[in-house]
């Protein structure tokens, strides 16, 4: 060997080293959401930026949730960035289990977060999880059944309207139900879609001395209101529809209107998947008349770092890359920008590109009408727009969409539920030291 | 003597057997069909049994996004691993219980079987905690434990029942032709309880193999095995069943097939004393 060879071997080896001692592994919990997988497709695209490389472990929503909690309290150190939503954000936060993400770099521009998605993912205006995607609620409607019925849609429509549309939509003989929404018990199912309809009724979970409100009429109303609606034009079998079940009625045409999660406007416009990808209109999620709240909530799936992580700067690294303005132009670029990541930069809906997609504008009117400080017309002493961010909220919550699931299946009253409720909430919250 | 038959009754229960049969095989049957679909067909309302498009898209995504080899290993090691360990420590102590019973003998084997009602979750950090301060956390050894001690009751509980039919008389010839105990369990009591110790080892494989709860608790990246696998196809907000099925299929595939092979040694382990 010549000098020459050996001095490149030498070189070569060392810049080996030097790779080996500053690249990581980190490993990322996530869930199997289509932006996700996207994500997972654009690893590579990391690796070359930083040489960092990434294991991904991808659960199930609720295996995840027990997975990253059980990992964190016990801290296990599995898990170097955990996907996580607008609920456990600030409760786990407060409790010190995640690095706070205040110094991310000036090229991240993280003053460009939407306020509504920082907001709800900071604990005391120190932010603890950077949002991936972020979604409000709205309604997607069938523009020729809107058309046929000879009917307009407003762009902010009242509780009052939509059901004048589902009666003049709904359809036996074509097997078209009038409005399709979640009945499925589960505080992020049909909890999330009652809760926001009751918001929008002027009704609330608690009092500011944490009394639960059940007994109060706004919240009979609202529930009569929505269980009358769905009986009438609503799919068979509604009590157990979630997400999936009215997602999958929608794309084949089964539904005039879906209020739902405002990320669903991609699957239902794109033709590959939805039979009605050409006909859907969108407009604000709708409120009672005379209530200035709307039935809009707000949610993020966000990427965070559990305290005790042996490799905190790789994983900031690997936010910073996945939450970026780059990334979403990589994917622009790639794949189009109806399919970017929707509702966690201001910058996305400053984009002229952007603004021609057509749920883009009332995706941000939706986010930017969800005040989580605010969910209802009377003050409350939580934070949540469709949950309250306390600890104890997601059993309870599960426990009380059971019994509206009931109502739904026909199982039991309107007045039967909300008492049952109300007892529920009572003893959770004096059991849990709030009252 | 067999009661007679007639041939009439004899149609009757082959073509109830054969209902039963194929209700209970449908789902699995309709995951299979449902991995070879489109996802709009996959959720066409009516559903569309037999008469669509054909189509491998699903195994193709699945295999590109999935590292499908190393979730098999694992759960292979992992299951045999399990079992292995499992049945090296139960003979001996059926053993000890079939032909050296004490007072106790029955207390114990409910006791032993008692640790089976207790859920799952009510010691998840304790073991999570033994765990971490073993080092164990995501790895192949610590499940391959967890599983050896969860099925264990019901290994050394089948073990015992088949020892139970083995005449001791037997045992003590080979004593008196100067076996010692080592030998007495691996010379003259194993050949004489293989099969009952073959259908142990086949359906502790397939609890272990279809284990859910520790398996996802306890694996992060490296040593999560096929029910991992499937667990990262299922969607919140999303519409993918059938790449669900397909990562479904692929998981049970390698044990259905085993089952199927050895279904006479299952069958006949799973009924031996039973007509006694």
């Amino acid at each position: 060997m010549n000098l020459t060879n050996a001095l490149f071997a030498a070189s070569a080896l060392v810049s080996v080293a030097a790779t080996a001692a500053t690249a990581d592994t980190i490993t990322i919990a996530t869930v199997n959401n289509g932006d996700m997988v996207r994500m997972q497709g654009y690893t590579d695209d990391f690796t070359a930026k930083t040489g960092h490389e990434v294991e991904w472990v991808t659960l199930e929503e609720n295996v995840l949730r027990q997975r990253v909690t059980t990992d964190i309290t016990a801290k296990g150190g599995q898990f170097d960035i955990m996907t996580i939503g607008m609920y456990e954000t600030p409760i786990w936060g407060a409790n010190g289990w995640l690095v706070p993400l205040d110094d991310l770099s000036e090229d991240y521009d993280a003053d460009d977060i939407l306020p509504a998605m920082a907001a709800g993912l900071s604990h005391d205006g120190t932010l603890y999880a950077a949002p991936f995607y972020g979604e409000s609620s709205m309604i997607m409607y069938r523009t020729d059944l809107m058309e046929k019925a000879g009917l307009e849609m407003p762009k902010a429509p009242t509780w009052e309207f939509i059901r004048e549309a589902a009666a003049a939509m709904d359809d036996d003989a074509n097997d078209i139900n009038g409005i399709c929404l979640r009945g499925k018990a589960g505080w992020g199912e049909g909890g999330a879609i009652i809760t926001v309809t009751a918001n929008s009724f002027g009704a609330r979970w608690f009092d500011e001395d944490w009394t639960p409100q059940f007994d109060q009429p706004e919240w009979k109303e609202a529930l009569t209101f929505f269980t009358n609606l769905m009986n009438d034009y609503g799919p068979a079998g509604y009590a157990t529809n979630g997400f999936n079940e009215n997602l999958s009625l929608f794309q084949q045409g089964k539904c005039g209107m879906w209020i739902d999660a405002t990320v669903a406007a991609s699957f239902v416009t794109n033709p590959d998947d939805s039979t009605v990808a050409d006909k859907v209109g969108f407009a604000l999620a709708p409120n009672h008349e005379g209530v200035e709240k709307r039935a809009n909530w707000l949610w993020a799936w966000a990427l965070a770092i559990p305290a005790g992580t042996q490799n905190e700067a790789a994983a900031k690294q690997f936010i910073e890359w996945a939450t970026s303005k780059d990334y979403i132009e990589l994917v622009a670029a790639k794949e189009g920008w109806a399919n970017v990541p929707p509702g966690a930069r201001t910058s996305l809906y400053e984009n002229p590109n952007y603004q021609e997609v057509p749920f883009a504008q009332t995706t941000l009117d939706s986010i930017l009408a969800a005040d989580p400080n605010n969910p209802t017309v009377e003050p409350v002493p939580y934070v949540g727009v469709q949950f309250v961010a306390i600890p104890e909220f997601a059993g309870l919550a599960s426990q009380v969409s059971q019994e509206f699931s009931a109502v739904y299946a026909g199982q039991q009253s309107v007045d039967e539920a909300l008492e049952k409720a109300q007892a529920i909430a009572m003893e959770e919250m004096e059991a849990a030291g709030y009252r | 003597m067999a009661r007679a038959v007639t041939n009439q009754r004899k149609a009757i229960n082959t073509a109830a057997a054969w209902i039963v049969g194929l209700l209970i095989f449908f789902p699995i049957l309709w995951t299979i069909l449902t991995s070879f679909k489109t996802e709009a067909v996959a959720i066409a309302d009516p559903p569309v049994f037999l008469g669509f498009d054909w189509t491998l898209e699903n195994y193709r995504t699945v295999l590109e996004r999935s590292n499908y080899a190393r979730f098999l290993w694992n759960s292979i090691i992992i299951a045999g691993g399990s079992t292995v360990l499992g049945i090296i420590v139960a003979v001996p102590a059926a053993w000890s219980m079939a032909f050296v019973p004490s007072n106790r003998t029955k207390d114990i084997l409910l006791w032993m079987l008692s640790t089976k009602m207790l859920p799952a979750v009510g010691v998840l950090y304790p073991i999570y905690l033994i765990f971490i301060n073993l080092g164990l956390l995501d790895s192949r050894l610590g499940l391959v434990v967890v599983l050896m001690l969860i099925n264990l009751p019901i290994i050394v509980w089948m073990l015992y029942t088949y020892f139970k039919e083995i005449p001791v008389d037997i045992l003590e010839a080979g004593r008196m032709d100067g076996a010692s105990l080592k030998d007495e369990i691996i010379y003259i009591l194993t050949p004489m309880a293989i099969p009952g110790i073959a259908s142990t080892l086949l359906l502790n494989f397939i609890l272990a193999w279809n284990e859910a709860f520790w398996t996802l608790n306890l694996t992060a990246a490296k040593a999560a095995p096929l029910t991992a696998f499937i667990a990262s196809y299922s969607s919140p907000e999303g519409l993918f069943y059938a790449k669900l099925s397909a990562a479904s299929t692929m998981a049970i595939a390698p044990i259905l097939i085993l089952g199927w092979f050895s279904q006479k040694q299952l069958v006949s382990g799973l009924t031996f004393g039973a007509v006694k």
